[in-house]
């Protein structure tokens, strides 16, 4: 009973958290569609579901969510397997480089993207411009680094010694993977291929931008039945619908979860020849990955026909004919200051979270209690931003809660969108440390406090700062629930880029792009400080 | 001691940058009854004025102004729209007229005897005549043309909205998307306003003849189209009345682009005090500011469209370059709203095929 109640308390603030600011506002903009002049009308929500369109819509979105999951499995697992199982030159930078593109904005990466697709483009001969596989292409972009930080994370760790065994018995590198390497990884590619599903299926700017509205899926259908065509009851119904996937999807991928396994971190082994096939995969995904980046910086250097460094100059004021009302660098500081709180808000929620969930079970009742939290806090991933954020407006608008014009709702939207990736980066360390440590250290008389300072903090203080850093990361690139909730006088960097990008003037043009450039090296450079700092299990689902 | 160093620096960041810390909220007991205190304008994120005369109009009216600025028109109309029992400001300004009648509908805005000065009446919707929502600028949605690249190839640029169905002009234009974008919904309605009920098959030509759909504006005029300063390779684009005045070369001389004035759409945008607001009076005042002329002379450069007061001057390269057309086409808001669904359903269905 004891137990219980512990676990109760420890668990109420982050379920707080989430039941304030995710299910109260998503429920009131459901229920907003529910009973559209207070009076419950199901038929309407029904009709919507039987639509042709729906289900075409419902098919585009799995199939090309499916798509850029397999994409981003498919690439990232020889990635993986080269940078963090050999001893590649310069693998940290590399890896590094390849978390850009996750944290880049969307609408940086579509105007990135279509510059290198686009008929003028350098490979405007392939005619992908404004097709499914230009979207594809564009998700893989984005996701393929979740599936090398995770599953590289967990390779990483895994004991070589079953696999050198299983060599030597004559087994073929491949019969190794298939029977030794693949079951122990396994729960961690599943892991990863959820969290990219999820991405995936509710990317919003990469599908517009990169399918030029030709395509539709349940998040711009959300948008455009809430925005365009005023359906509240259609667009309710597709939230549920949306809802209902994730759930099911969630609930599949929480049957693999990974078990502690015996962490025996490997020494990296040279490069072998066996190895050039993998090694061929990461430089040709490295390429693919520098290039909309190279196209961008190319664009952000060019002036009036010329090179030059007239849009860097730039950033200092507010654009041609005042196209901002801050500067730009002024942006960064808003973007940097609105990255504070969101990672701070994360990591305290975050903790909590993985704390509770990682705590041994002693009945099954509290173990899917456990279960049900774990994946309760992946949900804000899988729900539209749209209706996340027009419902906002329309329940926390009395006290006690009347927060629609507080500044802080920012980054606590940014937080909500960090989360997930700071509990699977705390869960699985919390997970590996063995609770007999604990009671020992309790048995020789050590209170509670001196017990998490002498048994948890040191083999969690690294991976809680590289957390940090992953949370700091995704604020700085946010764009969607920020773009509907920041104060004309507080913008952040992506939308500024936005912003300029929508304003005629050449200035503003090579602004946004630069822009995009300075965001992206300081992404990177969060990213490379976490690097820096990497434990062995970081990142690790 | 390497992990001492981003330590150090996270703890300084903490300290140092957080919005926590720093934000400073105006005292929210400051609300008045008459005109004074404090005014909070919802608008869209494209709203733009010299600070200048934000600061003036403070000192003068005794109003504490806050500006929140935050997605397109659509997304402000929605948000107006589903907080309508509860709204989120004083006052508001940038439905436009493919909104106006869902604002009106949902009871957005109350009566405000804000006085129209000479010209405005021109713009007001049909069945509300100024009283709810009071125009406040006006932009026409044109096809544009780079005028060089068609006299580099001695032909003539496309005149029409037929001309770009054409096939001597195929392949040639690019508009973005009726769905995500403001101009390309206007140019769906320019085609309505055109065609009538055969508008589809217009665009079935229209599509036929290799248009090209993009996503939003910024796309089409940057990445697409010749003039744009990218690597684009359509020479005819969607875009606005005022846009030949920002393709000015440097030194001076002619525009290198053109509107096609036979092909607009004419857009408006309102301001109107919201039903419901604390502070009514200071709302109907800023309404009136926007009214003034100083504002309505501030209008073209800072948010890229006409003033609709009569008699205000124009920034030279607008004088020179930014033609509006005579008789742009137009639909009644109330038409838009009973019909924007099936229209863009049909528009969807032509597009996606």
């Amino acid at each position: 009973m004891r137990r219980l109640l512990a676990l109760v308390a420890l668990a109420a603030v982050p379920v707080a958290v989430l039941g304030l600011f995710f299910v109260v506002p998503v429920t009131g903009m459901v229920a907003r569609g529910f009973w559209p002049d207070g009076e419950f009308a199901p038929a309407e929500v029904w009709e919507v579901l039987t639509r042709d369109r729906t289900l075409r819509v419902l098919a585009f979105t799995l199939w090309s969510a499916a798509a850029g999951t397999v994409g981003s499995v498919v690439l990232g697992l020889p990635a993986a397997y080269v940078l963090h199982r050999t001893a590649l030159p310069l693998r940290r930078a590399v890896r590094s480089a390849l978390l850009v593109p996750f944290v880049l904005p969307t609408v940086v990466v579509g105007v990135a993207f279509r510059q290198l697709l686009g008929a003028g483009g350098p490979l405007g001969f392939l005619g992908l411009d404004g097709s499914a596989t230009a979207i594809v292409l564009g998700l893989v972009f984005f996701n393929v680094a979740v599936v090398i930080r995770v599953v590289g994370g967990a390779w990483e760790q895994l004991d070589d010694r079953p696999g050198h065994a299983a060599a030597t018995l004559g087994a073929s590198p491949a019969q190794v993977f298939r029977t030794v390497t693949w079951p122990q990884l396994r729960p961690a590619v599943v892991s990863a291929a959820t969290v990219v599903f999820l991405f995936c299926a509710t990317a919003f700017g990469i599908v517009l931008t990169l399918g030029g509205s030709r395509y539709a899926t349940v998040e711009t259908e959300i948008y455009l039945l809430t925005v365009q065509v005023f359906d509240l009851p259609g667009a309710a119904a597709l939230s549920v619908l949306q809802l209902v996937v994730v759930l099911g999807l969630l609930l599949v991928a929480g049957r693999t979860r990974p078990t502690p396994v015996v962490r025996r971190p490997a020494t990296p082994h040279r490069l072998r020849g066996s190895d050039a096939v993998p090694v061929a995969v990461t430089l040709l995904l490295l390429a693919a990955i520098a290039a909309p980046v190279a196209a961008l910086l190319v664009g952000s250097l060019r002036v009036d026909g010329a090179w030059g460094l007239a849009n860097y100059a730039a950033l200092s004021t507010t654009g041609q004919r005042e196209a901002l009302q801050v500067s730009v660098t002024d942006a960064l500081l808003n973007s940097l200051r609105t990255a504070v709180d969101a990672t701070w808000m994360a990591l305290l929620t975050g903790l909590l979270v993985a704390v509770v969930v990682t705590r041994r079970s002693r009945s099954r009742a509290e173990r899917r209690t456990r279960r049900l939290l774990d994946g309760l806090f992946m949900l804000p991933l899988g729900v539209s931003a749209v209706t996340l954020g027009f419902g906002f407006l329309i329940t926390l608008d009395r006290p006690p809660f009347d927060l629609r014009d507080s500044p802080l709702l920012v980054p606590v939207a940014q937080a909500l969108v960090a989360l997930p990736l700071v509990v699977r980066t705390l869960v699985p360390v919390l997970a590996g440390i063995d609770d007999r440590q604990r009671q020992a250290a309790a048995s020789l008389g050590a209170g509670a406090l001196r017990t998490l300072a002498t048994v948890d903090l040191p083999v969690l203080w690294r991976p809680v700062l590289a957390a940090s850093g992953f949370a700091f990361a995704v604020s700085l690139g946010e764009f969607g629930a920020t773009s509907f909730l920041a104060r004309e006088d507080f913008p952040t960097m992506p939308l500024v880029i936005f912003r300029l990008l929508g304003h005629p003037g050449e200035l503003n043009y090579g602004m946004a792009l630069a822009a995009s450039v300075v965001l992206a090296a300081t992404t990177a450079v969060v990213v490379l400080a976490v690097e820096r700092l990497r434990v062995t299990s970081v990142g690790a689902f | 001691m390497r992990t001492a160093v981003p330590v150090l620096m996270l703890a300084a960041t903490l300290s140092a940058c957080s919005l926590t810390a720093t934000e400073e909220e105006p005292p929210a007991s400051a609300t008045g009854s008459d005109a004074g205190g404090r005014v909070v304008l919802v608008t869209h994120e494209s709203f733009s004025l010299p600070k200048k005369l934000v600061r003036d109009f403070e000192a003068e009216s005794g109003i504490d102004l806050e500006v929140r600025a935050a997605g397109d028109a659509g997304t402000l109309t929605t948000k107006l729209a589903v907080t309508a029992d509860n709204p989120t400001g004083d006052v508001a300004f940038g439905v436009d007229n493919t909104f106006a009648s869902r604002a009106l509908d949902e009871g957005v805005f109350g009566e405000s005897d804000v006085e129209l000065p000479a010209g405005v009446q021109d713009y007001v919707v049909p069945g509300d005549d100024g009283a709810r929502m009071v125009p406040v600028d006006t932009g026409n949605v044109c096809v544009n043309v780079d005028t060089a690249w068609f006299e580099e190839r001695d032909l003539e640029p496309p005149a029409t909205l037929e001309d770009l169905a054409d096939p001597a002009y195929r392949d040639l234009f690019v508009t973005p998307s009726a769905l995500s974008s403001s101009p390309g919904l206007a140019f769906l309605l320019a085609t309505v306003a055109e065609y009538g009920d055969d508008w589809p098959s217009y665009w079935d030509r229209l599509l036929g003849n290799g248009t090209r759909v993009v996503d939003g504006w910024s796309d089409a005029y940057y990445t697409d189209f010749t003039a744009g300063g990218g690597d684009g390779d359509r020479p005819v684009v969607l875009s606005y009345d005022s846009s030949p005045a920002f393709t000015v070369p440097k030194g001076g001389g002619p525009s290198t682009t053109a509107a096609l004035l036979d092909t607009c759409f004419r857009q408006v945008e309102y301001a109107g005090v919201l039903e419901g607001a604390d502070n009514a009076a200071g709302g109907a005042a800023v309404v009136e500011w926007l009214l003034s002329e100083d504002v309505q002379a501030a209008l073209p450069d800072s948010m890229y469209v006409f003033p609709v007061r009569e008699g205000v001057a124009l920034p030279p390269d607008w004088e020179q370059y930014a033609e509006q057309p005579s008789e742009p086409l137009t639909l009644d808001p109330a038409d838009i709203a009973a019909n924007r669904d099936d229209w863009l359903e049909q528009w969807r269905d032509l597009v996606t095929q």
